[in-house]
């Protein structure tokens, strides 16, 4: 059994590298029945905001070559309802909760992330300037360095513990934006979101999603994720956590190689609902197997 | 306590499972339809309730990346099996359509709420059971309304219906007398009546033209199909102010209620079809605006 604890910034510590990225694990409780949830490194819960938001309308979804388009829209009961009714089924269940942050100004999100202070049990949040699926807010903040700047510095302002930054690959330097966030406050950052994408259907010749595009997510696009990885890891000091159609431990531990200090696990779910327990497994025995005591020693590791 | 809120702790107490079926048979009963019969060659299968689904692990190609949902037809626990009605729409059910017996096939279920029966048939879902027999009363003369692949969750609903002691009534839509499933199924369940478009079974017309409509009362209808069928049975059932409940099918990822991707807009606002569903309450849908 190798050490599987790695560290994501800020101090915090996660017993192994493999969290469920946002909006792909509901609250973790959707999907107990599969998974063990206090043996996965962190787990983050769907993207919250200041006020409720309805999202998008239907259709939200398509099907593409291995992968998916989604076009959600943030749809949550907004920050009260989370910490009034969703911490409480939380809280004692030992993982590492962080709550995704999402908001449509730099004072919505500090007011969003000041609220999930003060919950014991969230050590971290992530903050969401990486959606593609929102006119107001969202990816217009991530794809600027004075955007991201000023969201990272209002909620850096206002929160405490481990802040996480979510980028967005719809840019045309990703370092730029990693070193933007770092210099104002960020502890790490995770990446990518999703990619603009968009479907056709041909026999109603329109659009399929209602509004148009939405975020490409899936193996598809894991290529690109890893050479954004790869390249941001190389630009930051902070931490880099990886993400980007992650399906078996092989693909983690591409990730890590890349200079993730840990991953997440986000449309794989919808395949096969165990899967972030089997990349766990299966990182340990890829490391046993070549003698390795601690997954650090792999982070990283590709030049 | 509202039927909808009933409906719900069902579903809650279910545990749902991973697991890998085998096919004992794939019957081909139309040009567009294959009946998959699956078995667990180990254990017996989990309880399901009608309407409930199952999400179909396809393994075909790049273009088959997703589950596909597909309704959970029928239940025989005596030959522990499990029925799928598959409409070959796509890549994916294509592929289901060319399954053998002996082939696997994964499946994650059961998953959605089901509809509304009148005894809680299974053990734990006693703590409910005074409540529920409190709503028993007005689901004495049920009708079944069904079109398409539509009429899939229907025969296992009338199964359990008459294993409750009720025996329901069919009303099965089809465009022509080939494209009517399963009816020697569905009629040992309960009595079957038909339309056909063109008229060549049954009465001419659609389901919600059928004349038992205006000769008999009904105090329940359940309704699957396509949505316009579904919406012109809730208007009907709204105007002669009867209990309704639709199955909806709406385009979905995860099956769990974690993408949010299946969303219907209803008066609680937009719900999930694959967890806060399939089987609605038509009265809470925003379909007779």
């Amino acid at each position: 059994m190798a050490r599987l604890e790695v560290n994501i910034g800020g101090g915090l510590k996660l017993k192994n590298p493999v969290m469920t990225a946002s909006g792909t694990f509901g609250y973790g409780l959707e999907f107990q029945d599969f998974v063990p949830l206090n043996e996965l490194g962190g787990i983050i819960v769907k993207g919250t905001t200041l006020k409720p938001r309805e999202g998008n309308d239907y259709p939200r979804m398509a099907e593409t070559a291995m992968g998916m388009l989604n076009c959600v829209g943030l749809q949550n009961k907004g920050v009260d309802y989370f910490c009034e009714h969703i911490y409480p089924e939380l809280k004692d269940i030992d993982t590492c909760w962080i709550v995704n942050v999402s908001g449509s100004s730099p004072e919505d999100y500090a007011e969003c992330a000041a609220r999930i202070d003060e919950l014991e049990n969230i050590p971290a949040i992530e903050l969401n300037i990486s959606c593609p699926n929102v006119h107001d807010g969202g990816m217009a903040f991530g794809v600027t360095c004075a955007g991201a700047e000023s969201v990272v510095r209002a909620v850096r302002e206002r929160y405490h513990k481990t802040l996480i930054v979510k980028l967005s690959p719809n840019v045309t330097d990703i370092t730029e934006i990693s070193r933007a966030v770092e210099a104002s406050g960020a502890d790490s950052v995770s990446l990518i979101n999703t990619l603009m994408g968009m479907a056709v259907d041909i026999e109603r010749r329109r659009r399929v999603l209602s509004i148009g595009t939405g975020g490409l997510s899936g193996p598809a696009i894991k290529p690109v994720a890893l050479r954004m990885v790869w390249q941001v890891a190389r630009s930051v000091k902070i931490p880099v956590i990886g993400l980007g159609g992650i399906m078996t431990a092989k693909d983690a531990l591409e990730f890590l190689m890349c200079g993730a200090s840990a991953v997440q696990i986000g449309t794989a779910n919808f395949i096969d609902p165990s899967v972030t327990i089997k990349v766990r497994d299966g990182i340990n025995d890829w490391l046993d197997s070549h003698n390795i005591s601690s997954v650090s020693e792999i982070i990283g590791t590709i030049s | 306590m509202p039927r909808q809120e009933l409906r719900g702790l069902k579903f809650l107490k279910m545990k749902k499972y991973i697991l890998d079926l085998t096919v004992k048979e794939s019957r081909r009963v139309h040009e567009r339809y294959v009946l998959l019969r699956l078995t667990d060659e180990q254990k017996p299968l989990p309880e399901m309730l009608p309407g409930q689904f199952a999400e179909v692990r396809v393994d075909g190609s790049a273009t088959t990346f997703l589950r596909r949902p597909i309704s959970i037809c029928n239940v025989d626990t005596k030959q522990n099996e499990l029925w799928l009605l598959v409409a070959v729409v796509g890549d994916g059910t294509r592929w289901m359509a060319t399954l053998k017996p002996g082939d696997k096939l994964n499946c994650v279920l059961p998953l959605g709420n089901g509809f509304t029966l009148p005894h809680p048939a299974q053990g734990d879902l006693q703590s409910v059971q005074g409540d529920l027999q409190s709503v028993q009363g007005d689901l004495q003369s049920p009708l079944l309304i069904g079109g398409g692949v539509g009429v899939a969750p229907l025969l296992y609903l009338g199964a359990q219906l008459k294993q409750n002691g009720i025996e329901p009534t069919f009303l099965l839509g089809a465009r022509r007398n080939t494209d009517l499933l399963l009816l020697d199924e569905f009629s040992k369940y309960g009595r079957v009546l038909v339309t056909t478009e063109d008229g060549s079974a049954g009465e001419k017309g659609f389901v919600t033209q059928h004349s038992v409509l205006a000769e008999e009362r009904f105090d329940s209808i359940m309704t699957c199909g396509p949505t316009p069928m579904m919406k012109a049975v809730a208007r009907y059932a709204h105007e002669k102010n009867i209990y309704c409940e639709a199955s909806l099918e709406n385009l979905m990822a995860c099956g769990l209620g974690a993408c949010l991707c299946c969303v219907e807009k209803t008066k609680k606002g937009n719900l999930c079809v694959c967890k806060d569903g399939p089987v609605f309450n038509t009265e809470e849908l925003l379909w007779l605006d």
